[in-house]
């Protein structure tokens, strides 16, 4: 069980608003990703739904239950924080066990828990250590086992791997991604960095300054981005953006083209250009192009390609996969 | 490594600068000492000597000990210092906790009240001060002495320990929260813990004035019973005559109890506490 449900939470410092009426409704076992850039507002939504934060208006309600008023540890979650946020002065037993102490949980049971997430974890080693004595992969590990001990209703990840090196990021983000089959857990997620959120969400929630883009799957939002700010923030290379005017639609004022969604040619095309600069990356070959018409292009090109600064090519976008754009930054009637 | 930094001369000019420095501070510590264990004559013959077995003697510490009751001065003391110290910790944690964790109106305004007080001498009040005493009775008590220092050592204290909660991760407090501790239990078993540097820096600094403080034990406790050591010793300064040998082992004597207390707490400044909790 867990299930969440927020309705129009506000939350405001002062006269700043940073979060303008959030509705979301997450399912039992769901894998939620908040993304956005950092200020939108995706943390303080995560402490609201905690009860770190009150909000200034609006209800949160886990499993049905409205819980605007219970204690944290009440409400039957469990957080993994950036920072770890570990008990220096406890072993990792005790940091796992510390929680279901305080709510008075009997010795064997605790004991039984512990041993269970370790063992998911390959913790064991490392029981009677103390923070300090852990690497930060450890530490991290640690803190996930602490939540999964707890046996809540909903995980709340803040930035789970901003602290972690690019490597152990990858092995780390695997280990959520099991522990989400294997736990048939409600996890929430909250990231700014967009890879992460592609590859661990069955859903993901756009937020920008303290509202809601869109939500959907990642495919969703990949191939039918509702807005031009989703459009530019799921993707990698970004997505290009053309002057509606430059080819001739009155309709759109603005036209999206994904990198990888544009042809590259020496002989002949649409839009003829000049490279000013080439990434090769050995699966991809990114290149930016000086157009004639419609200004810069970034291109992404599967494989290895030899082109060089300076070298003329002519791109072609791909039939039917431009994302049109009115004056509001709203979709048209999106490609495919 | 820089050309500066290894150069010799400059590494010298340091050098002798800070034992030149160490020097001037501890001459009157060590002048105490040694006089204080030289007869009458010699201390007045040559008074930067050090005690020869010819000029030794102990008549001073003898006189200490047998005049007056000097044990209990320093009982007086220790009581009045400890009790202090251990008061204005704990108030001035918790203020400055509350000060530093909590969003309220007027916080910030409440935190330079607080911090008026380290710029505001306590003894401007004096007057007033001993009227209050006098009027709830407890004149010549230590109470009175405990009230006044602990009012005296939380304004600094307030102020130190609130920046040092402040850089106390707040995460580390939320998972605390969602781990079902109490406010109080946040406090005292996460947050005082990671400021423990922070607690034996402010410790030192209210110990010293308070044990040295001669002002209010001579106003508000001058009785025999309530008598500390500092107030102890003046009984060997007259106005004609000084018993000099007297006064010097006193003050030899008063110097240990604090650097026992200043070793205990400077152990505590050890960092590396935190390492482990956050990053």
């Amino acid at each position: 069980m867990g299930s969440l449900e927020l309705k129009s939470i506000r939350k405001a410092y002062g006269g700043h608003e940073v979060l303008k009426g959030i509705d979301l409704e997450v399912k039992d076992g769901e894998f939620v990703i908040f993304v956005g850039p950092s200020g939108c507002g995706k943390s303080t939504l995560l402490r609201t739904i905690a009860g770190l934060e009150d909000a200034t208006s609006g209800s949160v309600q886990i499993d049905g239950e409205e819980v605007g008023h219970v204690a944290p540890a009440k409400r039957g979650i469990a957080m993994v924080f950036q920072s770890y946020a570990l008990y220096p002065h406890l072993t990792v037993k005790d940091n796992m066990g510390l929680g279901l102490k305080q709510a008075g949980a009997p010795k064997a049971e605790i004991e039984e828990r512990i041993a269970k997430a370790a063992g998911m974890l390959s913790l064991e080693p490392y029981l009677a250590r103390r923070p300090a004595e852990l690497s930060g992969g450890q530490r991290q590990r640690v803190a996930i086992g602490r939540a999964i001990v707890r046996e809540p209703k909903l995980f709340l990840f803040d930035e789970p791997l901003s602290n972690l090196d690019a490597a152990l990021r990858v092995n780390t983000r695997l280990e959520i991604a099991r522990l989400h089959r294997s736990l048939k857990a409600t996890m929430i997620y909250v990231t700014h960095d967009q890879v992460e959120a592609m590859t661990l969400a069955d859903k993901i929630v756009v937020l920008n300054a303290g509202q809601i883009e869109q939500v959907g799957s990642p495919m969703e939002l990949y191939n039918r981005p509702a807005n031009l700010f989703v459009a530019g923030f799921i993707g990698s290379p970004q997505m290009n953006f053309i002057d509606g005017a430059k080819l001739g639609d009155g309709a759109a004022k603005t036209i999206g083209i994904r990198p990888e969604h544009i042809g590259l040619s020496r002989d002949g095309g649409e839009w003829k250009g000049k490279v000013i600069h080439v990434e090769h990356l050995g699966a991809d070959t990114i290149v930016y192009l000086e157009t004639e018409t419609v200004g810069t292009l970034t291109v992404r090109l599967f494989g290895e390609h030899r082109y060089a600064a300076d070298d003329v090519a002519y791109a072609t976008p791909v039939i039917g996969s431009m994302h049109r754009f009115d004056t509001d930054g709203r979709v048209v009637n999106s490609g495919p | 490594m820089s050309k500066a930094r290894t150069s010799i001369v400059r590494t010298g000019a340091v050098h002798a600068a800070l034992i030149a420095y160490t020097l001037v501070a501890l001459f009157p510590v060590f002048l105490t000492i040694a006089n204080s264990f030289k007869s009458r004559n010699a201390i007045f013959r040559e008074p930067l000597a050090i005690p020869t077995p010819e000029t030794f003697s102990l008549i001073g510490y003898e006189t200490v000990l047998k005049q007056g009751d000097f044990l209990g001065y320093f009982q007086n003391s220790l009581v009045v210092t400890v009790v202090s110290i251990a008061l204005v910790l704990l108030f001035g944690a918790m203020a400055a906790f509350a000060l530093s964790e909590y969003r309220f109106r007027g916080n910030t305004l409440m935190g330079l009240y607080l911090a008026l007080g380290i710029m505001i001498p306590i003894r401007l009040g004096t007057v007033a001060i001993l009227q209050g005493m006098v009027a709830a009775n407890l004149v010549n008590t230590l109470t009175a002495l405990i009230l006044v220092y602990t009012a005296q050592g939380l304004p600094l204290a307030v102020f130190i320990l609130s920046e040092f909660m402040r850089t106390v991760s707040d995460d580390l407090k939320n998972a605390g929260r969602i781990d079902g501790l109490s406010e109080y239990a946040i406090f005292f078993r996460l947050v005082l813990p990671l400021v423990r540097p922070a607690m034996a820096t402010v410790a030192v600094f209210t110990m010293i004035p308070i044990w040295n403080d001669l002002w209010f034990p001579l106003i508000l406790a001058p009785a025999e019973t309530t008598k500390t050591v500092t107030l102890g010793s003046q009984i060997f300064i007259g106005q004609f005559v000084t018993n000099w040998n007297a006064v010097l082992s006193a003050l030899s004597l008063a110097i240990f109890p604090v650097l026992v207390l200043y070793v205990i707490f400077s152990r505590q400044l050890i960092r590396g506490i935190t390492a482990g909790a956050v990053k």
